[in-house]
């Protein structure tokens, strides 16, 4: 009996696995199989012809270079942040400080937040600063979003480093910032995966940008100008009625979903490296 | 030379105190600036009425926000019930079945899902969930659907959240001792009985805490949902209705209606309301993760 119950429950957890694989093969294959047709190389190298959102030519490279633009500046600001946080966490403050257990705790909590809350206190921010939706607006949004990401898996790596190698630093006599440079050598490939998280995680999201970063046809060429982003081309083309434009709306989650898995396969590749180097 | 040093080590000291203070700050800064965002609306209306009024006229002056609540709600509620079973038998599939190849090959997927954008899955479901309620399902049970409701939205979000449920029970499994389980299994028990009795019962808290961490994840989740929920404000009396939720809500008018003041506040007070649900959700979930993995810990 006991052994008729194990049977079955193994073959349901069989079935449960089996179908959350075959959700996310089917997401993928439902994306490439409707948006193959219409991804082109002038997707990917043209800009929005007149036109374009009725079904003339163009490409979404507007918003390939702006997403680019977005994720790279707010991945600068959250490096310039996340990296001496997590050194302070984890070399600074006592190993069971209250301190760094409420920093974490917070970032717990911030890593929670939905993004459209972000979004809108971002829009809320840039109202009070007299900023207008634009490329600076949409950095600074995105940042808030992925900086709790950058600094939680930062800081999970950073944990796993044994204690040896800095202390061995301190008895040669080196100051703690001294010991934190050689340190960070070290955790060279866990920031690598922490930053490509982060930006699979801030090249993906809509709501963030969605009232901060605006949206335009064109490479935007200064910072207060608006920039458009790839999820939000890809909301507003499904959104139109013709439907050659959806048809390029499915080609342009091709492009997302690509960049998407290249960042989590390289960021896989990375901490599988970390493991490996770990003392 | 040596001073030099000494100064430099100071001086990162202090910059990473202010990084961290920051940190915390940052947390009160949104929710107090939601807050003050918020405040004229609730002073105007009483907090009670714009939680409870389903009637929803912003150009005559009225906030009603209950259809959007409830439509949060029970979005977020079918997605948890479809999501627990699947996740909880993987995860136990994954502790205490599964060979390390098994395991080896599970790991990306439930980062790629976790991984893939909002913006996609609702794209999927646009283009599969959708119409196959509207044709298949939705049919034997009312006469007509869009296809668009309730059920969509709850599918397409239920996806979603698999993934955090998965890695945060693994988590949770993993950290019983497994001196416990081999006890049980020495005494005769098969493993399905180790997990019933054992594994299940030990991580009763922790399945709880993820999954409130899961509901606070699907109460803000927007652009999928969004995409697939229909936007009608009304108080969806079946999965087959059409719904609103208040991420959905935001994302659809905010930014256009600053003209009018009291829209804009009345927007600014659903996303505290979000802020506010989310942070106490993850607050006590979080919480209670982190004395289990220190309970397990030595």
């Amino acid at each position: 009996m006991k052994h008729l119950e194990e049977k079955i429950f193994k073959v349901i957890m069989i079935c449960a696995a089996m179908i959350i694989l075959g959700v996310l093969v089917y997401i993928i294959a439902t994306v490439f199989y409707r948006g193959l047709p219409s991804l082109t190389l002038d997707m990917i190298t043209k800009l929005p012809g007149g036109g374009f959102y009725l079904g003339k030519e163009g490409g979404v490279l507007n918003a390939i270079v702006g997403s680019l633009y977005i994720i790279i500046g707010s991945l600068a600001i959250s490096i310039l942040i996340s990296v001496p946080l997590v050194m302070y966490i984890n070399f600074y403050l006592p190993a069971k400080s209250i301190f760094s257990s409420l920093i974490r705790f917070s970032l717990d909590i911030l890593f929670g937040i939905p993004s459209i809350v972000y979004g809108a206190f971002g829009f809320a921010l840039m109202i009070f600063l007299g900023v207008r939706a634009s490329l600076l607006g949409g950095i600074l949004t995105v940042a808030m979003l992925i900086m709790p990401i950058m600094m939680r898996s930062f800081d999970e790596i950073t944990r796993l480093l044994s204690h040896e190698l800095p202390d061995a630093l301190l008895s040669l006599g080196a100051t703690k910032y001294e010991m934190v440079k050689v340190i960070m050598k070290q955790l060279m490939p866990g920031l690598v995966t922490a930053i490509l998280l982060a930006i699979g995680r801030g090249i993906g999201d809509a709501a963030t940008v969605l009232f901060t970063a605006g949206y335009t046809d064109n490479i935007p060429a200064s910072l207060n100008q608006p920039a458009a982003t790839l999820p939000l081309s890809i909301f507003f083309q499904l959104g139109s009625p013709v439907e050659e434009v959806q048809n390029r709306a499915y080609a342009s989650a091709i492009i997302l979903t690509v960049i998407i898995l290249i960042l989590s396969f390289s960021a896989r590749y990375f901490s599988s490296r970390f493991s490996k180097n770990k003392i | 030379m040596r001073r030099l040093r000494a100064a430099k080590d100071k001086t990162a000291r202090y910059i990473m105190l202010g990084i961290a203070i920051f940190t915390i700050l940052f947390l009160l800064a949104i929710g107090l600036s939601l807050f003050f965002k918020a405040l004229p609306i609730i002073r105007e209306k009483n907090l009670w009425v714009l939680l409870t009024s389903a009637d929803w006229k912003p150009f005559k002056g009225k906030f009603g926000f209950l259809p959007f609540i409830l439509s949060t709600f029970y979005v977020s509620l079918i997605a948890i019930i479809i999501a627990l079973p699947f996740s909880i038998l993987t995860s136990i599939y994954l502790n205490s079945y599964a060979s390390k190849s098994v395991k080896r090959l599970f790991e990306p997927v439930v980062d790629l899902l976790s991984g893939i954008p909002p913006i996609i899955y609702g794209v999927w479901g646009t283009l599969t969930i959708v119409p196959l309620i509207a044709n298949k399902i939705a049919t034997k049970f009312v006469e007509y659907s869009t296809g668009y409701t309730v059920l969509a939205g709850g599918v397409v979000l239920a996806v979603m959240i698999i993934p955090l449920l998965i890695s945060i029970m693994v988590e949770v499994f993993r950290s019983i001792p497994k001196e416990m389980t081999d006890a049980s299994l020495s005494m005769g028990a098969t493993k399905w009985q180790t997990v019933k009795r054992v594994i299940l019962r030990k991580s009763v808290s922790g399945i709880i805490a993820a999954t409130v961490l899961a509901l606070s994840r699907a109460f803000g989740e927007t652009m999928a949902v969004l995409m697939v929920c229909g936007n009608i404000t009304q108080i969806p009396h079946s999965i087959f209705d059409a719904c609103y939720p208040l991420p959905a809500l935001i994302a659809n008018n905010y930014g256009e209606m600053l003209s009018m003041p009291n829209y804009e506040s009345a927007l600014m007070f659903s996303a505290f309301l979000l802020f506010i649900i989310v942070v106490l959700f993850n607050g006590l979930s979080r919480f209670t993760l982190n004395q289990i993995e220190r309970r397990y810990q030595f």
